[in-house]
Order: C-alpha cells, then sequence, then structure tokens
C-alpha cells in the first residue's frame, strides 16, 4: 500500500501533468460554450423596435429582458440576440485563432513591429538582463556564501535593498539611462540581482562541511577548496535556482517593458487591449507562459544530464 | 573496580612474550607528542572545558584507539591533531613540530565518508595528489595504484552513490594515504556500517596497516573493535574530557575476529568495560541514563510479553 510518500510511474505522472492544464482548459471550455454558465450579456442581433439598440452590439442580460417586455406590452417588435460573454473573456477557439493570426496579420501602424518581432525583443531583454544579473549575482552569492567577512559586509544591504520594489525605480532609470532598453534591463537586473544574491549565498552555506574538512585534511588551502568542493558540490543547487529566478526575471519584464518607450510584447499587449482585441491579448499572455515553460522543461533536462553524479538525491 | 578485573589484566600483560612486544614497541621513536593540551568550546552559557590536560605519545607505526564515554572529547582529540580545531593551551607536536594548521601530512577518514559526490572513485583519490601540485596524468597513476592496493581498480570510475558504504570508506582510505601522510587519524570510522562489513573492514585496516608506513590514531566508541585493532587504548573520561589510563592491549598479532572470543580478549574487556562504565559497586550513572523514567504499566495484566 501507499507510503509517505507515494510514488507515481511515468505514465501517470505525464497524465497528471497533462490533466493539470486540461482542467482549467475545460473549465473554460465550460464557461465559453454552456450557455447557460455565466453568459452575463446578449449579443444584438435584431434590435426590433428598440431605438437605442443596435446589431452586433452588446447589452446587459437585465436591460434585454426589461426591454423585450417593455416591446411586447407596446406591441412593437420585439429584439432579438443571444447570451455572450464579455468582450474580455473570449472563447478558447477565438484564442486559438488569434493566437494564429496575430503572427500573419501585419502591424496596424506601418512602422510598428510584427507580433514575433516584439516577442523576440522580449525574450532578449529578459535574457540579457538575467545574464547581466547573474554575471555579479552568482559569483557575489557564492562569495557570501563562504566567506563571513564577505558576508556581512554585503548581506545586510542587500536584504535591505531587496524589499524596495523594482518598479519604483522606473522613473529613476528613465531619467538616468533614457528611454529605449537601458532602463528596462536595469529594473530587471534590480528585480532579479538582489535575491540572487541572497538565495545563491545560502545555497552556497549549505555546502556540507565534511567535505570542506575532508579536502582540508587532503592539503587543499582555502582557494583549492572554493574552487574544487564548494563550486563543484553547489552547481546543481545553484542552476536549480537559477531556473526559479529565471523565471522572476520575466515577471519583472512586463513591468519593465511600460517604463519609457512602451516596447516588446507588452507593447502589444497594450496595444490590442486599447482596440479590445482581447484574443490577442490572452494569445500575447499565453505566448510568455509557453516560453517560460518550455525553457525550463528544456533546462530542466539539460540538468539532469549535466549532474549526473547527482542522481543519488536529485528529486 | 574489583581487584579481580585488574589482576587479570596485569597477569595478561605480564606474560613474557607480551613484556618482549611492549618493550619493541616503546623502542621506536615518538611521532606524536600531545603535551598539557587543553581545549574550551565557547557555548551560550560560557566556556565549557572539552579537553583538560591530554598528555599522550603515539610511536612511529604504532596503531593506538581512543575510546571513552559520549563527551569525553575523543573526536575532539583526533580533529585537533588534524588541524581542524584550534586549542587553548599545551602543545601537539607531530616530529616535533607544532601543529598549527590542517596539513597533508596527517589524513583523516571520517565516519560520514566524506567522498566529493561529482568525482568519480578514481577522481576521488586524485584528489590529494592534484591539490598538491601534481599533473592529472601523475596524480592518475597515483591513485590507480591505491585502487589497485585496496582492491578497488574495477570501481574507478563509478560515483560514489553507486558504492555501498563499507566501499565508500575504503575509498576514503586510498584517498587519505595516496598522499602518503604521516599518520592516519581515524573519527569513528565504521561506526555507521553493518556488523558484518565491519568486520571485514577491521581486518582490511590491518592488513593495510601491516604493509603500508603509516600510524593510524583510530577513535571508537565500540570496545571490541578497539581490543582488536590496537597495540594501546587510550581511555577518556568525561566532564572534562580527560586521560584516564593507557592501556597496552596484551594480544598478540596477527590478530583474527576469533579471538573476540578468547579468554585474554574477555580480560581485557572486562577492563576496559569496569573503566569506561564504572562496575556494580559505583553508583555514579551516566546523566544521560538517569533520564530514562520508569514506565507505568499500559497493558492487560494477563498480556505479558516476558
Amino acid at each position: 500500500m501507499a507510503g509517505v510518500a507515494r510514488i507515481l510511474t511515468r505514465k501517470q505522472s505525464l497524465g497528471l501533468g497533462v490533466a493539470s492544464f486540461l482542467l482549467p482548459i475545460l473549465i473554460w471550455c465550460a464557461v465559453s460554450y454552456l450557455q447557460f454558465v455565466w453568459h452575463p450579456q446578449v449579443m444584438i442581433t435584431d434590435a426590433g423596435d428598440v431605438s437605442y439598440f443596435q446589431v452586433d452590439s452588446r447589452t446587459e442580460r437585465a436591460t434585454f429582458a426589461a426591454e423585450v417586455a417593455n416591446m411586447q406590452q407596446a406591441g412593437l417588435a420585439v429584439p432579438q440576440g443571444e447570451p455572450i460573454n464579455p468582450v474580455y473573456l473570449p472563447a478558447p477557439h477565438e484564442v486559438a485563432t488569434a493566437f494564429v493570426t496575430s503572427f500573419t496579420t501585419p502591424p496596424l501602424q506601418k512602422d510598428a513591429p510584427w507580433l514575433h518581432e516584439s516577442l523576440l525583443h522580449s525574450v532578449k531583454l529578459v535574457f540579457w538582463s538575467f545574464f547581466l544579473a547573474s554575471l555579479i549575482g552568482v559569483p557575489l552569492g557564492v562569495l557570501c556564501g563562504s566567506s563571513v567577512i564577505v558576508s556581512r559586509l554585503t548581506e545586510p544591504f542587500v536584504e535591505f535593498f531587496r524589499y524596495l520594489p523594482a518598479p519604483a525605480f522606473g522613473a529613476l532609470a528613465v531619467a538616468i539611462l533614457g528611454i529605449y532598453d537601458a532602463p528596462k534591463v536595469a529594473i530587471i537586473v534590480i528585480g532579479t540581482l538582489f535575491q540572487q544574491i541572497l538565495i545563491i549565498a545560502n545555497t552556497t552555506r549549505k555546502v556540507d562541511l565534511g567535505l570542506l574538512e575532508a579536502a582540508a585534511t587532503l592539503g587543499a588551502n582555502r582557494w583549492q577548496r572554493l574552487k574544487n568542493v564548494i563550486i563543484p558540490a553547489i552547481l546543481p543547487d545553484v542552476y536549480r535556482d537559477q531556473r526559479i529566478l529565471l523565471g522572476w526575471a520575466w515577471t519583472y519584464l512586463i513591468v519593465a517593458e511600460l517604463v519609457g518607450a512602451s516596447s516588446g510584447i507588452t507593447w502589444f499587449i497594450t496595444q490590442q487591449a486599447r482596440y479590445q482585441n482581447f484574443d490577442q491579448v490572452y494569445a500575447a499572455i499565453l505566448m510568455i507562459g509557453l516560453i517560460g515553460l518550455i525553457t525550463d522543461v528544456l533546462l530542466a533536462k539539460l540538468g539532469k544530464r549535466l549532474f549526473r553524479w547527482n542522481a543519488g538525491h536529485s528529486k | 573496580m574489583k581487584d579481580s578485573i585488574r589482576n587479570a589484566l596485569q597477569a595478561a600483560q605480564a606474560a613474557p612474550d607480551m613484556q618482549q612486544r611492549f618493550e619493541q614497541l616503546r623502542q621506536r621513536p615518538s611521532l606524536l607528542e600531545v603535551k598539557g593540551l587543553h581545549k574550551y568550546f565557547q557555548t551560550n552559557n560560557g566556556a565549557l572545558l572539552a579537553l583538560k590536560d591530554i598528555n599522550i605519545s603515539v610511536q612511529r607505526r604504532e596503531l593506538v584507539c581512543v575510546i571513552g564515554a559520549s563527551g569525553c572529547g575523543k573526536s575532539t582529540l583526533s580533529r585537533i591533531i588534524a588541524g581542524l580545531e584550534p586549542y587553548d593551551s599545551g602543545q601537539v607536536l607531530l616530529d616535533g613540530q607544532p601543529v598549527t594548521d590542517v596539513g597533508a601530512d596527517r589524513g583523516m577518514v571520517f565516519q560520514g565518508y566524506t567522498l566529493f559526490p561529482w568525482r568519480t572513485v578514481k577522481q576521488n583519490v586524485m584528489f590529494g595528489p592534484q591539490m598538491r601540485g601534481q599533473n592529472t596524468i601523475e596524480a592518475e597513476r597515483a591513485a590507480l595504484q591505491w585502487l589497485e592496493l585496496i582492491g578497488l581498480q574495477k570501481f574507478a570510475d563509478h560515483y560514489p552513490h553507486q558504492l555501498s558504504g563499507g566501499m565508500k570508506q575504503r575509498v576514503a582510505i586510498a584517498r587519505a594515504l595516496v598522499n602518503e601522510p604521516r599518520m592516519l587519524l581515524m573519527d569513528e570510522p565504521f561506526g555507521a556500517l553493518d556488523p558484518h562489513t565491519r568486520q571485514k573492514m577491521q581486518q582490511h585496516l590491518l592488513e593495510i596497516w601491516r604493509n603500508i608506513d603509516i600510524t593510524i590514531v583510530f577513535v571508537t566508541h565500540d570496545m571490541d573493535e578497539a581490543i582488536l585493532l590496537a597495540d594501546r587504548i587510550i581511555v577518556l573520561k568525561p566532564h572534562p574530557g580527560q586521560l584516564q589510563e593507557i592501556i597496552d592491549v596484551p594480544l598478540p598479532r596477527p590478530r583474527y575476529p576469533e579471538m573476540l572470543s578468547e579468554p585474554t580478549f574477555r580480560v581485557i574487556k572486562d577492563y576496559l568495560n569496569a573503566l569506561i562504565h564504572g562496575d556494580e559497586e559505583s553508583h555514579e550513572v551516566d546523566p544521560d541514563l538517569e533520564l530514562i523514567p520508569h514506565i507505568p504499566r499500559m497493558t492487560r495484566v494477563d498480556d505479558n510479553v516476558e
């Protein structure tokens, strides 16, 4: 029978993973396609004799019912219409269509970027910002975790700084770095770096002291222990931390892209929302999710290959 | 202690062949000298005396066991000799030179194996030579040589998580010995192994010690292990950790597990037992044991298991 920790077969595990996506999609389908579920508005197909009704416009269900009653009483033509969800909740097939057509539709303004250009811009922004943050954050984190002096000198300030919300630096970043990509990079870096230093430092501190002592008795000096024991020992965990932190960088992307001249996928989303093309908005949000999920799955696979020795205690 | 227990041990030690053996051991030059060693631990309630006035000397090629009840500081002593732990006063001399830091001249084997999990068995053994500046080819040659010697060449490319506890500890021993240290410190190295593997490892260690120029200080809490391995047993007593007695073990070499049932072995063990746990007359109870309460009967009256 089942122990405390239930063990799933590969098949079961994959099935549950698929179900975790299917369940919300099914709920979405139910809300969209079953007319008795929600559908608080009516799409007018025939205005009848109601003076202010227009074909292909929406009205609240209660208003529609009242007008139907009014017209019946007055003996005039009754308006026709079908229940519909608000404009901000498009049906799955609409979003799916938008997902494809948004790539094939030329931008509204002539010199504006196509969707794939906007997306690529965002992806580049996230990866470069994350790379920059890691360039400082990972070495500094490792140093904090392996030296008490560096730790005491750095961490109190970092601890304070990480509570400052990165978007609060938006105006400042624009004033200093201009309106294009530089302030956006700055915001993602600020949002990621300070968490990164603390997380990597904590991971570094978890290195088994026994390994360091063994290395010392084998003749390794401080520097050799850092290079030959601490760094290889923490690599799998740092890799996992980096995967989580990369997700963090993505969450700062939208805020960052709103700063200064709006750009990338955020520019696309705000543009589409302005024209009430909510199917396009959902499609764009889905794209971000998919890019995130796919990179994470790929990185996880790569990690398993890279750190085979860790098989003993990998989760 | 009962006089009979002490007399029995002294009689065993007085046997002419034993006297001759002890004399031979004493003739050897001394390798390690610990003089007037004091060690304090800083705790929230102030400084705690962990080791008080320890004086010992270990001869070259000797196998010495350190034993004592928990809290006697036996592990701390081995860690101080290794240079992993600072001390407050006294001297630790290796070949007459004061020990100030960890160094490759004192190898150490820990209870927790401490193999580097990202390195294969061979790479683990290569660690010491690499740290001392040997190139990969030299280090690899040395590692393979030691793995062959210790019978693990077949596992050279395995990772530690693929090995059993006994094999891990053999790798750890090879990894320490490849540095050709003056002294091998072993801190309860077989404590986590099952009894059968443990017995094999004890024989293995004796075999290594017989054939390799190495002096061993072996910390254990297992009396059988101490008697089977040691030339001399250093008995420490706790609170604070201090030297209680040093016993010359009156057992001939080579030693075998079958010796456990010999009368002389029994005599030594009775004596050690009396030293460490006190005999019946003494009412000094280990403070840990004092806390074990009397358990009230919670089963039916007729539900007896004994």
